[in-house]
C-alpha cells in the first residue's frame, strides 16, 4: 500500500512536515508500505491529508491527520483493515467538494508526485509535447488554442490563440517567452499550488507554446513568496533537461528552447507584463505604455508573449484531447473551466476547479459548503485591487467573464474572498485602497496621488470623522483615476470603492451621517458596554482594560468609562459571562 | 568610485556573485538578492560596489533596491516575522494577530527587537490562504492563527533561544 502525504504549502503549514516523519518511523520495516508525497489537492481545511493508495486506486483519504495518528495507520496498513483508521476518515460530504469539480488545469494536483518526471510521464505527461513536435505545424497548435476558446487565466481574459499569433508573426528575434508567476492578487493561489504540485505541466505547456510562436528561451517570473514553488520548479526543470523535454533539439526534433527562473522581489505591480518586463531587465518594475505590445516589442524590446500559469496548465491537456472538448465547456462567451481560490469566512476553503457558467451560489454554497459559523453571507470579493465585492442578490450571476464585468467586478485571476455579516464593506474599500497606494508604482500622477487621496477619505470615514460630500469626492476621484492612470493597477484600483458604493452605499451613509458602522467592525465607531444583570463582578474585564476604563468592585457589577475607552475589545475577549457587548 | 566609510563589509564575498553575472545584463535584482543572501541586509558600502562593477549608478542600485520590498537597507533580526495581511487574513482578523504581536515584542511593521532576535514584516499575501490568518517566521508557515497562538509560538521561539 502507497502512503502519500500532501505536501504542498498549506498542507505543511497545518504540520504534514511532522506527519511524514513520524511516518516514515511508524512505517518502516512494513514491506508492503511505500512513503510518499503529492502537491496540493485544494482541500485545504481538511489538511493534512494523508492518501492510502492500492496501486493506483485511492482506498482510503485521511484528514486532520497529527503525528500521533501514524501508529495507526502503520497497522492499518500492515494488517489491511482500513477500517483501524475510521476515526481521521474524510467525511462524505466533505468528498463532495471534489466529485463536484470538473479537473483540467488541476488534473495532476495533489495526485502525482511533484518532484518525480516520472509519475507525471506515467498520467500522459508530455505526450502533447510529442504529438505537436512530432505531427503539427505552428500554425496548426495556434489553430488548436484557438477552437478551444481559451483565454488567458491571469486576469484580463485575452483569447490566448490571438497573443500566439501575434508573437508568432512578429518580426525580428529573438523570440521570448515568458510565464507570469507572480500571483499578485492577495487570496489567490492557485498558480503557487499549480507549480508546486504539477510544474511539468506547467513546463510541457510552455514549450508547446515556445513551439507555437517560435522562442527560443523560456523564463518564469515567480513571486518572491514562494520558495517552494521555485524550488520545485527547479528540480522539475533538471529533469525535463535531462530527459530532452526541452533544451537543446527537444524529443530529438530541430526545436529547441531552454528554461530559467526569475525569482521577483515583492512588487505588485510587477504582475502587470510590462512592469514584469521592466523587473526581468534589471529595472524598477514601472509599465510601460501600450503599445507597443510585448508582442511586438517586450524583453529587451524583442517579440515576447506572455501567460499566465493557468493558462499554460490548460494546453497540453488541450492538445491532447482537442480544442473542441475544451470549447464544449463553458458559455458562450466564456470557455473550459476555470480555478478558484476560496477563502474567507467560508466552510471548505481550497481550490475549485469548474466550468465556466456555473453560478457564484454553486460554487461558495454547494461546493463551498456556506458561511463558517452559519452567519448570514453579505459579499463575495473577486478579482482582488482591480476586482469588487459582489453581494447577496447577485449570487446566481453565472462565472463568465462579461456577466462578472457586469457586476462591477471581474473574474481576476480567481481570487474568491468571501465575507459575512460582520466584514465592514467601507473597510474593505480601505483595505484594498491602503494597498493599492502602497503598490502603485509612483509613474503616473493620477494613480500615485488619486489612490493616496482616495485612501485618506476612506480613512477618516471608517475612523468615524466622515464628512457630508465625501461620497461624491470618492466617486469624482475613481472617475478620475479610472481615466487617467496609465496601467491596470490605477486604471482598476477604484473598483473596490465603485462596487462597495454600488452595493453597499447605506454603510457609507451609516459611517458618515450616523458616526455607526453596520457590521460592528470600525473600532473608532464602537461602543462598548456591560449588561449589570448579566456581569458577576469578577473583575476580569478591569484587570485586562489596558486604558483604565472599567470601574467596579469585587462582586458588583462594573461600567465602563466611554471617554476613557480605547475600543481595544479586551474585556469583550475577557468576560466568561457575556456581560460584555459591543454595538 | 566613492566608497562610504559607515559600514565595512567583506566586499570579496559579493566579488564573487558579481563574477558570476559579469556579461550577463539585467541581472541587477538577482545580484542584490545574493547579496542579501550573504549579508542578511544590503550595507551601503555593497551596493557602491555593485553599482561600480555592473557599471549602473549608485542612484540606480538604491533606486531598484528600494523599489522592491524584499530588499532591506537595515540588518534584521535572527527570525524573520512575516505576518499576512492579505484580502483573506485580513477578513478573518490578521489585525488582532498584529496588534498582539506588537504588544508582545513592542515592534511594528520593519521593526526589530532591541536583542536582535525578532523582525516583524507586513506582507501581501504568503499564499496559504485558506489557512488564513498565516505568518511565516524565517522558512516555516504558520496557519489558522489566533492572537494566542501567534504568541505561543514566538514565546516558544524565545525560549528557546534564552535556554541556548
Ligand atoms: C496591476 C496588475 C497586476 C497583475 N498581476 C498579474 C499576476 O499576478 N499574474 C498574472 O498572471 N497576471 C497579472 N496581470 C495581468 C498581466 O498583465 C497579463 O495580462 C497576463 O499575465 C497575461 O497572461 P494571460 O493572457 O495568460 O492571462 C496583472 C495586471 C495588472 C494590471
Ligand atoms: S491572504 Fe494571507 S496567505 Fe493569502
Amino acid at each position: 500500500m502507497r502512503v502519500i502525504v500532501g505536501e504542498g504549502s498549506c498542507g505543511l503549514a497545518a504540520g504534514a512536515g511532522k506527519v511524514y516523519e513520524a511516518l516514515q518511523t511508524k512505517l518502516e520495516g512494513i514491506e508492503s508500505a511505500s512513503l510518499g508525497i503529492t502537491g496540493c489537492v485544494g482541500m485545504c481545511w481538511l489538511e493534512p491529508i494523508v492518501d492510502l493508495y492500492n496501486g493506483k486506486m485511492l482506498a482510503k483519504r485521511l484528514v486532520h491527520v497529527a503525528p500521533e495518528d501514524a501508529d495507526d495507520i502503520a497497522a492499518a496498513v500492515q494488517s489491511g483493515d482500513l477500517s483501524l483508521v475510521d476515526r481521521i476518515t474524510i467525511r462524505k460530504e466533505d468528498e463532495d467538494f471534489l466529485r463536484k469539480q470538473t479537473r483540467i488545469a488541476l488534473r495532476h494536483c495533489g495526485v502525482i508526485d511533484p518532484a518525480d518526471i516520472n509519475d507525471y510521464m506515467a498520467d500522459d505527461g508530455y505526450q502533447a509535447l510529442e504529438k505537436v513536435l512530432g505531427t503539427m505545424t505552428p500554425e496548426e497548435v495556434i489553430e488548436e488554442i484557438k477552437v478551444s476558446g481559451l483565454a488567458g487565466r491571469g486576469g484580463a481574459g485575452f483569447p490566448t490563440w490571438f497573443k500566439w499569433k501575434a508573437a508568432r508573426n512578429a518580426a525580428g528575434g529573438p523570440k521570448y517567452l515568458i510565464c507570469n508567476a507572480d500571483e499578485g492578487d492577495p487570496g489567490a493561489f492557485m498558480d503557487r499550488a499549480v507549480i508546486e504540485s504539477d510544474p511539468h505541466s506547467l513546463i510541457e505547456g510552455m514549450m508547446i507554446a515556445a513551439y507555437a510562436i517560435g522562442a527560443a528561451e523560456a523564463i518564469v517570473y515567480v513571486r518572491a513568496e514562494y520558495p517552494l514553488a521555485i524550488v520545485r520548479l527547479e528540480n522539475a526543470i533538471k529533469q525535463a533537461r535531462e530527459a530532452g523535454k526541452l533544451g537543446k533539439n527537444i524529443l530529438g526534433s530541430d526545436f529547441s528552447c531552454d528554461m530559467r527562473i526569475k525569482a521577483g522581489a515583492g512588487a505588485f505591480v510587477c504582475g502587470e507584463e510590462t512592469a514584469l518586463i521592466e523587473s526581468l531587465e534589471g529595472n524598477r518594475g514601472m509599465p510601460r505604455l501600450k503599445p507597443p505590445f510585448p508582442a511586438n516589442s517586450g524583453y529587451w524590446h524583442k517579440p515576447s508573449n506572455i501567460n499566465n500559469v493557468e493558462t499554460f496548465a490548460n494546453v497540453a491537456w488541450i492538445i491532447l484531447n482537442g480544442g473542441d472538448k475544451f470549447a464544449a465547456m463553458g458559455t458562450e462567451d466564456s470557455k473550459g473551466t476555470k480555478v478558484f481560490a476560496l477563502t474567507g469566512k467560508i466552510k471548505r476553503g481550497g481550490l475549485v476547479e469548474i466550468p465556466m457558467g456555473k453560478t457564484l451560489r454553486e460554487v461558495i454554497f454547494d461546493i463551498g459548503g456556506g458561511i463558517r459559523d452559519d452567519k448570514e453571507f453579505k459579499a463575495v470579493q473577486m478579482g482582488g485591487p482591480s476586482g469588487g465585492c459582489i453581494p447577496a442578490s447577485l449570487l446566481d450571476t453565472p462565472i463568465d467573464y462579461k456577466k462578472l464585468s457586469a457586476t462591477g467586478a471581474i473574474m481576476g485571476s480567481g481570487g474568491m474572498v468571501v465575507m459575512d455579516e460582520n466584514t465592514c464593506m467601507v473597510g474593505m474599500a480601505k483595505f484594498f485602497l491602503d494597498f493599492t497606494a502602497k503598490e502603485s508604482c509612483g509613474k503616473c500622477v493620477h494613480c500615485r496621488i488619486g489612490t493616496k487621496r482616495m485612501q485618506e477619505i476612506l480613512t477618516r470615514i471608517t475612523e468615524g470623522e466622515g464628512r457630508e460630500g465625501d461620497i461624491e469626492l470618492l466617486e469624482e476621484l475613481c472617475a478620475a483615476v479610472k481615466d487617467g492612470a496609465l496601467c491596470g493597477l490605477g486604471q482598476t484600483a477604484p473598483n473596490p470603492v465603485l462596487t462597495t458604493l454600488r452595493y453597499f452605499r447605506d454603510e457609507y451613509e451609516a459611517h458618515i451621517n450616523e458616526k455607526k458602522c453596520p457590521a460592528g467592525s470600525c473600532a473608532a465607531l464602537l461602543t462598548y458596554s456591560i449588561d449589570p444583570s448579566k456581569c458577576v463582578g469578577c473583575t476580569m474585564c478591569a484587570r485586562k482594560c489596558p486604558a483604565g476604563a472599567i470601574a467596579g468592585t469585587v462582586r458588583n457589577p462594573h461600567s465602563i468609562d466611554p471617554e476613557k475607552c480605547i475600543r481595544c475589545g479586551q474585556c469583550l475577549a475577557a468576560c466568561r459571562f457575556g456581560a460584555v457587548s459591543v454595538g | 568610485m566613492n566608497t562610504c566609510s559607515c559600514s565595512k563589509s567583506d566586499l570579496t564575498l559579493v566579488d564573487k556573485v558579481l563574477e558570476e553575472y559579469a556579461g550577463t545584463p539585467g541581472s541587477l535584482i538577482a545580484i542584490l538578492q545574493k547579496a542579501q543572501a550573504i549579508y542578511g541586509y544590503l550595507p551601503a558600502d555593497v551596493i557602491y560596489r555593485i553599482a561600480e562593477k555592473t557599471g549602473n549608478s549608485p542612484a540606480k542600485v538604491m533606486g531598484v533596491a528600494t523599489f522592491y520590498t524584499q530588499f532591506r537597507l537595515e540588518p534584521v533580526g535572527k527570525y524573520m516575522l512575516m505576518l499576512c495581511q492579505g484580502t483573506a487574513c485580513h477578513v478573518n482578523g490578521s489585525e488582532r494577530i498584529a496588534a498582539a504581536i506588537q504588544e508582545e515584542l513592542g515592534i511594528g511593521d520593519g521593526g526589530t527587537t532591541e536583542d536582535g532576535l525578532f523582525s516583524v514584516k507586513h506582507v501581501a499575501c504568503l499564499g496559504c490562504c485558506s489557512l488564513s490568518p498565516v505568518m511565516m517566521i524565517n522558512e516555516d508557515t504558520y496557519g489558522s492563527l489566533t492572537p494566542d497562538k501567534a504568541l505561543s509560538i514566538i514565546r516558544e521561539i524565545r525560549a528557546k533561544e534564552v535556554q541556548g
